[in-house]
This record gives structure tokens, C-alpha cells and sequence, in this order.
């Protein structure tokens, strides 16, 4: 991005007369940028108001602030997707687009395609969930404030950044700004000690990976001369690398910073204490949010840009896909704790969703799509269920602490069976069919034995929700029903109460109907267009 | 009487015209919803919402089978709905002569099962789930669209977990966990093959992706190593449900421990869509690999016979030895399947209706022994005999019928499938024909020690059954001789899809010829010339009437 933008300087200075240096800046879109406007100005103003209110914010305020901010982003959303699908007219209103389609804007800095929006909003969604879970636990743990919200707001910018990103540095940016925040997050809860190793903890090994995702583009642009994802592109089109250690090395370095992003093995050693010591929302976050800004960057530098150098880059994805799938479902068995148990089945998640990438076709962009989109859901509603379980001091995450559940909250307990049985890929909810897309996207593309591994680990990790779900139905042990008295009972608070019946709610709508959210799956297709640089005349007149 | 009236309705206003086959699923889903949202406090709600939803499903499956016509190979009430637009899934039903006695089974034995057992506790539960199981198995036996049929075996896993789970005895998590895990190991590969498959066939428009049955057979573009391939992966699945030797190790233990109703189910119905997914899904689909591999399933099958027997009669546990008979009368099923001729694969769709009817009514009994004594230890019962002539007398007819003595129905099936078999493969049949001695033997010597003899202390107050108990057991005891007197109507159903399969068989692979010795047992061919097939691959929707044969 930066380098265009000195190109551009260096253009028009050489146009320009009477020894004025004219800079023209890049054309920005700003309507296609409101998404991610909204939820960066959103942030910055939930932050000053709030000091104005000097601590003395009516009870939900923040929490109410941050859904609207993060649904009014996802609305804004929606007429740059009429635009890229090149829809004549949304609902009542009728669209007269100069130009449809995909396009770029700022510079070549960010590119607004179906794929970028559909992550957007998926992020947005990750937001609404991950406040309306934090609304009451804050108060809880005596943390409220608007520091969660504005760390929240902040780094779903970052990822909606990387969603958007169409340069390398760009897409950079974007996932520090998401990484910082979501560092914070992690050792949001000062009473904790957990909580602080993990904030500590992430940020040191977040910093290596995001030194090697660095690292890794300096490489690629020594490779290519380029930043730019649509010049790479066309570079790697014309032209067959004989010598390409280079390339190969920063691509392996860009895949090892985004794989640590979405935890994938051998990458994923910080996540199960990460997952455990942060804060419970923060977490859900963590596994919905964080996760699908880095499948976006992965999609959009590896299906995307490098897509035709793939029978490089595939074999390496196909390994990581297996060991995450495997490891992560079998590690995930041995645990007692449900926050550890859910962070390494998200590993095994990454691996489906790496399975998805791997196939590097137009199946896997929807696979991959539908994976994060769904997953988003189930992830946040389980965790949803785990911050009330939790207790005060947000340490009862034991299997024990689940004892009886259904007894006691039979409604929490059912809505939590369901999203782990969506989580094991059971029929009829939203989690077999992003099972099932992935798995159709890999045997597509020939990877049968891939296809076979997943199923396989899938079986292994269903163990796990099992474990989960007897401890919360059968009471435990074999020995009989002992009873659980109801003075046992969790108050579930409204706010968390709505996210967790959203998340149900959607997994079983899209498990029923998934043409849905499939559809919009399918239309979510990354697109390399090239920036088209403002016209001459532009500049002319500016000079005279 | 009901189904005649029922009839008479159907046939004023034309059959087409009422969706009998998504009745038969979303009358007990409907049910199960409803259920699931009575009120806590009123138990007795709940019961009575589960016997009607399973009376009215066993009507209309009543009624499917009077309207059935019988002389139609094809499928019939065909029932389309897209459901996923860009894969070609569908919500695609229809019933066949193979498919017909499942589904009526089905409808028989789920309220059977709801009269004669009640849970201990928490009724509400385990009536919502037992429904559910129902429209899981009419579902999965009336797909014609394969991911439909993938998601109807999966659902119902679940509803049978919570039942072991949640209400059967002893060790019941631990078995209802393996079940779970053994089961769901054999659908992964089977999730894979269909995917595959699917991909692979590519019958979809402009050669896309498709999972309707009809346009797969028609597209037939498999290489051999991939058909090969693809029938192992599925041949998992439905091995580890049949359950088929050696992949049978959860059966004995989720029978013992699971509630009556849930046996009754388990291995009146459930057991069977392993069976059926082999004809529908193995033999149907994968013509080639079905011949490739018949000698395999055949041996195992034949184990699995033998095997079953020897182990059942080592049992102490009532329940664990019926579990183990099912291992062996099931073998029976699979290898007529893989006899590949006529005569084998009708009676193995004959020994799967009536093993779900005689096991049925043993789990039945089992469940009344259960509630008197509260347990299933032989060594603990002792000369009941004597003090319940009538359940003896009962357990008696039933365990003849289940060791198949002529004259009775399971002497029928397996005479069939040890005929086929013996006349594609001698020595197979020769071995597994000592699995009826077996049975005998398991049976007799169990009976002796359960019934005969003076009763001890603890036996000697055991109550005889009492009406309702007997009432119960009339439909299926009735069954069991008519079946065994007159198979015929049975037979006459069957028969034309099962002749459309191999059919096929011999029309897609070279070389093959139906293995069939030309002369004693042509005598037992009721008509050469019925092999009336409709559609140019062997097989059709029917939508006109039957043609002959009525």
C-alpha cells in the first residue's frame, strides 16, 4: 500500500508544472469503508463518553452501545453485498450502482468482495454475542466499565481489516490491531492469576508469530516486488519461480502467523491456557472472532493470491489439517476442564476449516465460509453457557461444577447439549453441515484420505461432548440419579440468556434449512480486481 | 378392520393424493415435539400423547401396505422436495417391496414396545425420545436421497444414547457411550463414501453434484477400484450396525443394559437398517464391489452365525444371551444378502421381519421377567414354570419361533437364505447350518434352566402375566404363526424388487450369473417370466398400477 502510494506521488509530481508538487491521494470509497468506520468511531466514542459519565453508567449501557454499534456495522454491510452481487434493488429499495461487482478502493489497500463482507458480518455477529455474554459476567467479576467493550470493538476493526485486506502490510495492520486488543482482553480480569498468565502468555507468543508473519511478507515481497495480493497474483501468473526458496520461505512464515491466529497444530500450545485463563467472553470471542479474521487471511493470501502456486503450499495445509484434527480431539479427551476441553476442540475445528482451505477450490471458499459462519454460533453459545457455570470468580469450569445441570437449569443445560452436539456434527443442526461442506470440499478435490481423517477425529471428539453432556445429564457416575437440589439453580441473566438463545436458535435454523446461510456461503467469493488509480484529469484539475 | 376402512378412504380419493410416506415420519416427530413441551407435573400426559402418535403411525403404515401394489418392483409414493439446492439434496421418499416390511415392522413393533414397557422414571423424557427414534428409523428405511438416509441413520443415535443413557441399568453410560462411539465410527466412513460417491458420480445437472439414489444408479460412471473402495467404506458402517462379526462387541452390552422398549427397538428395528443399507446402499449401489466382496461378507456372516451361537450359550445374562442370538440369527440375514440369488436375499428381508418379531417379543418377556424379579441372572431364576404356565408357555412358542422350527415363522427365512446360500456357496451353508442347532441348544438349555425344576424361595411368588400383558403379546404371537403357516402375501411383496436387484447385478457385471442350480429349486420360483422391470437401468417409479402378479 505504501509503495503505491508513493508511486502515485512520484507520478504526479513528474506531471506536475511550475515546480508544485501535487499529491493526489488515493480515491476512497467511503461507503464501502462504514463497516469497519462504524465499528473504529464506534470504539473511540463508547470511550470518550464514557468518561464524561465518570463510573456512573446505567447498569447494561456499554453492552447495549455495542450491539447497536456492531449491528449497525453489519447493516452498513449490506448494500456494498447488493453491490458486489450486483442486486438491482434490496427490499424497497432500488439500487442504481454506477459499477457492480467486486472492487477495490484506497489505494489498492483493501478489497471489497463478497468474501470480506460475508467475514464482516460474521465478525459483527461475533461482537453482538461476546457483549451480550460479557453484560452481567462483567458485573459479575467486578470488572464493568467500558474498557471490554472498546478492547472488543477494537479488535473486531483488526479483523475486519484483515477481512477487507488486499496487501500484505495491510493485512498486517489489520491483525496487530486485532491481536493488542485481544491480548488486553486475556488478562482482562485482575483477580484472576490465570487470567493475567494468559494474557501474559499470549502476548509473548503472539508477538513472536506475528514477528514471523512479518518476517514472512518482507520475504514474499523480496519474492515478488509486491505487497499488493492482486500484483502478486498477476506476478505469479507470468511468472515461474526457478529459485523460489525465497517465496516458499515466506510463505511458510505467513502460514505459521496465521496458523497460530486460528490455533492450528503445531501452533496451538498457547491456546488452551489462553482459552481457560481468560475471561469467559473474552474467550468466546477468542474462538469465534479471532479465528475467522485469521481463516480470512488465510482464504485471502493462500486461495486467493497464491492460488495457483498451491500444489506448493497444499501438502503443508494437508498436514496441518490432519494433525490438527487429531491431536486436537485426542488431547481434548484427556482434560477435566470444559474451557480446556472446548479450546482444544477448537483446534480440532481449525482442522476442518483447514481441510476446507486446503482444497483450494471454489468449495472450500464456501466450506470455509459456512465453517466460520456457523462455528461462531456454536462456539460462542457453549462458552456462553461455560461464563454462567462459571460462577462468581469465573473458576468453575470442572466437569464436576457441570454435575446435574440438567436438573437444576434444564433449559441452559439443553441449550448447551445441543450446541455440543452441533459442535460433534450431529444431523440436523448447522454443525453437520459445515462438517459436511468441508468434507465434500476435500473430496473434490482428491483428498479422500484427508476426508477420512476428519470423520475419524470427528468420532473422537463427539467422545468428548459426550463426556460433557453425561456429566451434565447422567449425573456422573453409574450409581443412580442422586438428586441435585434446586437451591443449585444458576440465575441466567437476560443479556446472556438472549446470546445463548440466538446461538441455539441459529443452529438449529441453518441445521434444518441450510440453503439459508449456504447461499450467501457461496456468493461470499474473494476477488483479486486491481485498484484503478484516479484518472489524469483529476490531477490536472487540482494543479490548475 | 381399520385398515380396511382406511382403505376404502384411500382408495375413493386416490392414493397419490395423500403423503403417506412423510406421515409416517412427521406424525411421530410432531408427536415427539409435542411431548417434549407437555407440562412436568402430568406424566400421564405424556403416555398418552407417545400411544397415540405410535397407534396412528402403525395405521398408516397399515394402510401403506394395503395400498402397496404388489406386483411393482419400482418405488412407489414417491415423495420429492428439494432441500438443498446446489448439492442436489433432496427430501426424496419412496417405498419398495424391501423397504415395505421395514417400514410396517416399524410401525408395529414401536407401540408394542410403548405398551409394554414404562420407564422408571422421568416418563416424559424417554416418551419424546422413544418417538423420535421412530420417525428416525421410518426416515432412514423410506430415503431415497442418500444424505437423507446418512442423516436419518445418524439421528437415530441420539435418541437411542439417551434411552441407554438415561434409563437402562447397571453400567448404562458406559454403554451408551460405546454404542454411541462404535456407531458413529462406522458412519464416519460411510459419510465419506456418500461424499465421494456423490462427487464421483457426478449425477447431478451438467454432471454436479447429486445425492438422489434414482439418478446415481442411473448415472453408473464408477471406476472398479473407486466402487471398491466406496462399498468398503459404506460395508463399515452397516457391518458395525448389523452388527456383524467382529464388529458386534457393543451389541451385548447396550442390550443389557438398555430399558425394555429400547431392546425392543434396538434389535426389532434398528439392527435391520444395517441389513437394509446393505441391499439398498451396498448391493444396489456398488454392483461390482457387491460380487467382489461376497465371499468376505459371506465368511463373516457365516462366523458371525456360528460365533454368535457358541458365545450366547456360554451367557449368564438372560438379556446378553438374546443380545448374542441376535449377533447369530442377524449372520443369517447377511449372508442370504451376499448368496446374491433370489431365494437368499428374499429370505434374508423375511428373516429381518421376523427377528424383529420373535426378538421383539423375547425382549418383550424379558422386560415382564425383569419387572417381577429385577434381574436378568439365570442362576437367579429358577422353575418359573410352575408358578407362570401362561408366560411360560408364551416364552415357549416365542424361543421356538426364534430357533425357527417349522411351522413357525423363523423357520421360513432361514430355510430360504440356507437354500440360496447352499446353492451360490455349498460349504457356507453346510456351516452355518449348524447355527440352527446352536440355537436350539442356547435356547433349550436357557429355558430348562430359567423354567423347569422346583422354584426356589425368591421364584416362587411369580406372578403370572396379567391381561394387559397378554394383550400385548397377541399381535406379535399371531404374527409369528401366520407368518410361519402362510409367508406367501410376505413373499409376493418382496420379490419383484429383490429380483429388480439382481437383475441388475447380472446386467452390470460381466460374468456374473445369478448362482442358482437348475432343477430342484426352480420348483421353487413362483414365476420365471415375473421379472418385470421398469426403466432401463431395473429400476422405476412406479406411478401406474400393477400390471400382474395381483
Amino acid at each position: 500500500m505504501i509503495g503505491s502510494l508513493f508511486a502515485q506521488a512520484a507520478v504526479t509530481s513528474a506531471t506536475a508544472d511550475n515546480g508544485i508538487v501535487h499529491v493526489v491521494g488515493p480515491s476512497i470509497d467511503w461507503v464501502a469503508l462504514l463497516p469497519l468506520l462504524i465499528l473504529l468511531v464506534g470504539a473511540l466514542l463508547t470511550l470518550t463518553f464514557s468518561s464524561f459519565l465518570k463510573g456512573h453508567a446505567p447498569k447494561g449501557l456499554f453492552t447495549w452501545a455495542t450491539v447497536a454499534i456492531a449491528v449497525g456495522a453489519a447493516i452498513s454491510a449490506v448494500p456494498m453485498w447488493a453491490r458486489v452481487q450486483g442486486w438491482n434493488s434490496l427490499l424497497w429499495w432500488n439500487l442504481d450502482h454506477a459499477q457492480t461487482g467486486p472492487f477495490s478502493t484506497a489505494g489498492g489497500a483493501v478489497g471489497i468482495d463478497g468474501f470480506s463482507l460475508f467475514i464482516t458480518v460474521v465478525l459483527c455477529v461475533g461482537v453482538v454475542l461476546a457483549a451480550l455474554l460479557a453484560d452481567d459476567f462483567l458485573r459479575r467479576e467486578s470488572m464493568s466499565g467500558p474498557e471490554f467493550y472498546v478492547l472488543l470493538l477494537l479488535s473486531a476493526v483488526g479483523g475486519v481489516i484483515m477481512a477487507m485486506s488486499n496487501d500484505l502490510i495491510v493485512l498486517f495492520i489489520g491483525l496487530e490491531t486485532l491481536s493488542i486488543a485481544v491480548y488486553v482482553l486475556a488478562g482482562m480480569n485482575l483477580r484472576r492469576v490465570q487470567s493475567q498468565e494468559s494474557g501474559l502468555k499470549y502476548f509473548v507468543l503472539g508477538a513472536f508469530s506475528s514477528a514471523f508473519l512479518l518476517y514472512g511478507i518482507a520475504m514474499l515481497y523480496g519474492a515478488t516486488g509486491s505487497t499488493n495480493f492482486v500484483d502478486i497474483r498477476e506476478f505469479m501468473a507470468t511468472v515461474v519461480p526457478i529459485h523460489n526458496g525465497l517465496l516458499l520461505l515466506g510463505l511458510v512464515l505467513v502460514l505459521v502467523g496465521l496458523a497460530f491466529k486460528i490455533s492450528a497444530v503445531p501452533f496451538h500450545a498457547w491456546s488452551p491456557d489462553v482459552y481457560d485463563g481468560a475471561p469467559t467472553p473474552a474467550t468466546a470471542w477468542m474462538a469465534a472472532g479471532v479465528k475467522a479474521a485469521a481463516v480470512a487471511g488465510l482464504v485471502r493470501v493462500f486461495m486467493l493470491t497464491f492460488s495457483n502456486y498451491a500444489s506448493t503450499w497444499k501438502p503443508i495445509m494437508y498436514v496441518l489439517a490432519i494433525l490438527s484434527m487429531v491431536l486436537g480431539a485426542a488431547l481434548a479427551i484427556v482434560q477435566s476442564n470444559v474451557k480446556r476441553m472446548l479450546a482444544y476442540s477448537s483446534i480440532s475445528h481449525a482442522g476442518f476449516i483447514l481441510m476446507a482451505i486446503q482444497a483450494n477450490s471454489g468449495n472450500g471458499i464456501t466450506a470455509s465460509a459456512f465453517y466460520v459462519a456457523v462455528y461462531t454460533f456454536m462456539v460462542a453459545g457453549s462458552f456462553g453457557v461455560a461464563a454462567i457455570v462459571g460462577r462468581k470468580g469465573d473458576g468453575n469450569h470442572e466437569l464436576s461444577d457441570y454435575q446435574g445441570l440438567v436438573r437444576s437449569n434444564p433449559w441452559l443445560a439443553g441449550s448447551l447439549i445441543l450446541l455440543l452436539l452441533a459442535q460433534a456434527g450431529v444431523p440436523f443442526t448447522a454443525g453437520f453441515f459445515a462438517k459436511f461442506l468441508a468434507i465434500t470440499a476435500a473430496a473434490d478435490a482428491h483428498a479422500v484420505p484427508l476426508a477420512l481423517v476428519a470423520m475419524v477425529s470427528a468420532v473422537i471428539s463427539a467422545f468428548l461432548y459426550l463426556r460433557i453432556i453425561v456429566a451434565m445429564f447422567m449425573s456422573g457416575g453409574d450409581d443412580g440419579l442422586e438428586e441435585v437440589p434446586r437451591s443449585n439453580r444458576l440465575r441466567v441473566p437476560f443479556a446472556a440468556g438472549l446470546a445463548i438463545g440466538i446461538c441455539v436458535v441459529v443452529t438449529v435454523v441453518y441445521g434444518l434449512f441450510p440453503d439459508l446461510l449456504l447461499h450467501n456461503a457461496r456468493a461470499a467469493t474473494p476477488a483479486a480486481v486491481q485498484y484503478e488509480r484516479p484518472s489524469a484529469t483529476g490531477s490536472t484539475t487540482a494543479g490548475g | 378392520m381399520t385398515a380396511s376402512i382406511l382403505s376404502s378412504v384411500f382408495a375413493s380419493e386416490g392414493a397419490a393424493s395423500f403423503p403417506i410416506l412423510p406421515a409416517l415420519i412427521f406424525v411421530p416427530l410432531i408427536g415427539a415435539i409435542l411431548i417434549a413441551l407437555m407440562p412436568q407435573s402430568r406424566p400421564e400426559l405424556s403416555r398418552q400423547m407417545a400411544i397415540i402418535t405410535g397407534l396412528l403411525t402403525g395405521v398408516l403404515s397399515i394402510a401403506l401396505l394395503v395400498e402397496f401394489k404388489t406386483g411393482d418392483a419400482g418405488f412407489q409414493f414417491v415423495v420429492q422436495q428439494t432441500w438443498v439446492q446446489s448439492l442436489d439434496i433432496k427430501f426424496f421418499l419412496g417405498v419398495d417391496g424391501i423397504s415395505l416390511f421395514l417400514v410396517v415392522l416399524t410401525g408395529i413393533l414401536f407401540p408394542i414396545a410403548l405398551f409394554a414397557a414404562k420407564p422408571e422414571h422421568s416418563p416424559k423424557g424417554y416418551y419424546a425420545w422413544l418417538t423420535l427414534l421412530m420417525a428416525g428409523c421410518m426416515g432412514a428405511f423410506l430415503s431415497l436421497d442418500l444424505f437423507l438416509f446418512f442423516l436419518m441413520f445418524e439421528v437415530t443415535l441420539v435418541p437411542l444414547y439417551m434411552l441407554i443413557g438415561k434409563w437402562g441399568h447397571g453400567r448404562r453410560v458406559y454403554a451408551a457411550t460405546k454404542f454411541f462411539l462404535y456407531t458413529m465410527l462406522g458412519s464416519a466412513f460411510m459419510l465419506v463414501s456418500i461424499v465421494t460417491l456423490a462427487v464421483v458420480a457426478g449425477a447431478g445437472d451438467n454432471g454436479g453434484v447429486s445425492f438422489d439414489f434414482t439418478k446415481i444408479i442411473a448415472s453408473d460412471s464408477l471406476a472398479t477400484s473407486t466402487g471398491r473402495w466406496l462399498f468398503l467404506g459404506m460395508a463399515i458402517a452397516f457391518a458395525v450396525k448389523v452388527p456383524s462379526f467382529p464388529f458386534h462387541t457393543w451389541l451385548p452390552d447396550a442390550h443389557t443394559e438398555a430399558p425394555t422398549a429400547g431392546s425392543i427397538d434396538l434389535a426389532g428395528i434398528l439392527l435391520k437398517l444395517g441389513t437394509y443399507g446393505f441391499l439398498r446402499y451396498g448391493l444396489e449401489l456398488f454392483p461390482e464391489a457387491t460380487v467382489w466382496f461376497a465371499p468376505v461378507m459371506l465368511t463373516l456372516a457365516t462366523i458371525g452365525v456360528v460365533y454368535g451361537g457358541i458365545v450366547a450359550a456360554m451367557q449368564r445374562n438372560l438379556k446378553r444371551l438374546i443380545a448374542y442370538s441376535s449377533v447369530s440369527h442377524m449372520g443369517f440375514a447377511l449372508m442370504g444378502l451376499f448368496a446374491l440369488n433370489v431365494e437368499g436375499i428374499e429370505g434374508s428381508v423375511l428373516q429381518m421381519i421376523n427377528h424383529g418379531i420373535s426378538t421383539g417379543a423375547l425382549f418383550i418377556l424379558l422386560g415382564f421377567l425383569y419387572t417381577r424379579r429385577h434381574t436378568y441372572e439365570i442362576s437367579q431364576l429358577k422353575g418359573i414354570g410352575k408358578v407362570a404356565p401362561v408366560f411360560a408357555g408364551i416364552f415357549t412358542l416365542v424361543m421356538l419361533s426364534s430357533i425357527g422350527v417349522p411351522g413357525l415363522n423363523g423357520f421360513v427365512g432361514e430355510f430360504l437364505i440356507l437354500l440360496g446360500t447352499f446353492m451360490a456357496h455349498r460349504w457356507w451353508a453346510v456351516v452355518a447350518a449348524t447355527g440352527v442347532i446352536i440355537a436350539a441348544l442356547y435356547l433349550l438349555w436357557a429355558y430348562q434352566r430359567v423354567f423347569q425344576g422346583e422354584p426356589d424361595e425368591a421364584n416362587k411368588s411369580f406372578p403370572d402375566l396379567n391381561i394387559s400383558e397378554k394383550l400385548v403379546l397377541v399381535p406379535l404371537i399371531a404374527l409369528i404363526i401366520f407368518l410361519g403357516i402362510y409367508p406367501k402375501p410376505v413373499l409376493d411383496r418382496i420379490e419383484p424388487s429383490v429380483k429388480r436387484v439382481v437383475t441388475r447385478l447380472e446386467m452390470k457385471v460381466d460374468g456374473f450369473q445369478e448362482p442358482i442350480t437348475r432343477n430342484g429349486a426352480d420348483l421353487l420360483r413362483i414365476t420365471e417370466s415375473s421379472h418385470t422391470m421398469n426403466g432401463e437401468h431395473g429400476l422405476g417409479i412406479a406411478a401406474n398400477g400393477p400390471e400382474a402378479n395381483k
